[in-house]
């Protein structure tokens, strides 16, 4: 549910620097998003398909970039899986672990296509 | 035509964020301390208000928005019958507050009149927990109710909590519910969390809880 705001925050960025940079059409979005943020792929394709349609966005693949959740043990420094968090370190047993990765949540990159004469004029 | 990938590196989030800045600049400004109040559905969240006003009210002057995800006021209209003054606010199905909704919420309070704010989240584990609101604390409430295996399920939202309330402990006997399972769950997310063992029925724990508040709206410190 709480998918489609989401969508609509993305579209909004995409569409800003997209048009900063007179792109005619968007074919691609990188999107990196952290294993605690609790998105689904595949509803925010289905809100961007609905979305996107009739902006310079249309049609446009989204990929998603996951990032594994780990926590650091904040006594011996060791990095494990997010999975450690209720059984403690696995190199000294330590209950105090710290998530270090997983937490992000951005546009990383658009692909565009964009007018020859801009890039000629660029030169 | 040539292609070109362009780099973006903006956090989806940052205009709600940009939002809620502004949403706590104005408390600031006014003076009132606020509250970011979320659990899942029927943990006690509108019983909390009500004893809370119960404890505070009237020297403490308090006033409410209320998030919910249809027309239906009712939390709204008891928080008004308990004294608060509300205001309702409509997600139009949404499922978490986001600071848009609260900016327009705080048009319509008189925030000169206010000492506390308590911001009612629509009733979910999960959403709430990513949208800053512009609010000083972020209070994740609970009940025993929903079992002890909650903080390892809902990372997310115990990580964000500045303060959590557990409620409906006068249910403990009868329940297959391990405190101590609960606490070191909550600690390994965030181990600086305040912990309030309430029962909004009994009113135990509320004292604990009402002297925490008002010792922030005195202060005017953040949690």
């Amino acid at each position: 549910m709480h998918e489609l705001p989401i969508t609509q925050h993305i579209l909004e960025i995409v569409l800003r620097h997209a048009e900063a940079a007179r792109a005619t059409r968007v074919t691609d979005v990188y999107l990196v998003i952290g294993q605690l943020s609790s998105y689904v792929d595949e509803s925010v394709q289905f809100y961007w398909d609905a979305l996107a349609r009739g902006t310079l966005a249309e049609g446009a693949q989204l990929h998603f970039e996951p990032v594994k959740a780990e926590v650091e043990c904040q006594a011996c420094g060791a990095r494990s899986a997010w999975s450690q968090i209720a059984a403690g370190c696995p190199r000294c047993g330590d209950l105090r672990l710290k998530a270090v990765a997983g937490e992000e949540f951005y546009v990383r990159a658009i692909r565009v296509q964009e007018p020859d004469e801009v890039e000629e004029s660029q030169r | 035509m040539s292609v070109r990938v362009i780099s973006v590196l903006e956090n989806i989030l940052q205009a709600n964020d940009q939002i809620a800045a502004e949403n706590r600049a104005r408390l600031d400004a006014a003076g009132v301390y606020a509250i970011n109040l979320m659990s899942s559905p029927g943990a006690g969240k509108t019983a909390l208000i009500e004893q809370t006003l119960r404890a505070l009210a009237p020297q403490v002057r308090i006033g409410m928005i209320n998030g919910d995800t249809t027309a239906a006021s009712l939390d709204a209209e008891r928080g008004a019958q308990a004294g608060a003054m509300a205001v309702h606010v409509n997600t139009g199905g949404n499922c978490h507050l986001e600071a848009h909704m609260v900016r327009q919420a705080l048009a319509a309070l008189d925030l000169s009149a206010l000492d506390l704010l308590i911001v009612e989240n629509v009733g979910n584990l999960v959403c709430p927990s990513g949208w800053d609101l512009g609010v000083h604390a972020r209070v994740v409430m609970a009940s025993v109710t929903e079992g002890d295996d909650k903080p390892y399920k809902y990372p997310a939202m115990y990580r964000v909590a500045d303060a959590l309330v557990l409620n409906k402990i006068d249910l403990l006997p009868y329940l297959p519910f391990n405190l101590d399972y609960y606490l070191q769950g909550v600690r390994l997310l965030k181990p600086d969390v305040q912990i309030f063992q309430v029962s909004c029925r009994t009113g135990e724990g509320i004292g604990a809880w009402a002297d925490w508040l008002r010792a922030h709206i005195r202060s005017g410190q953040n949690a």
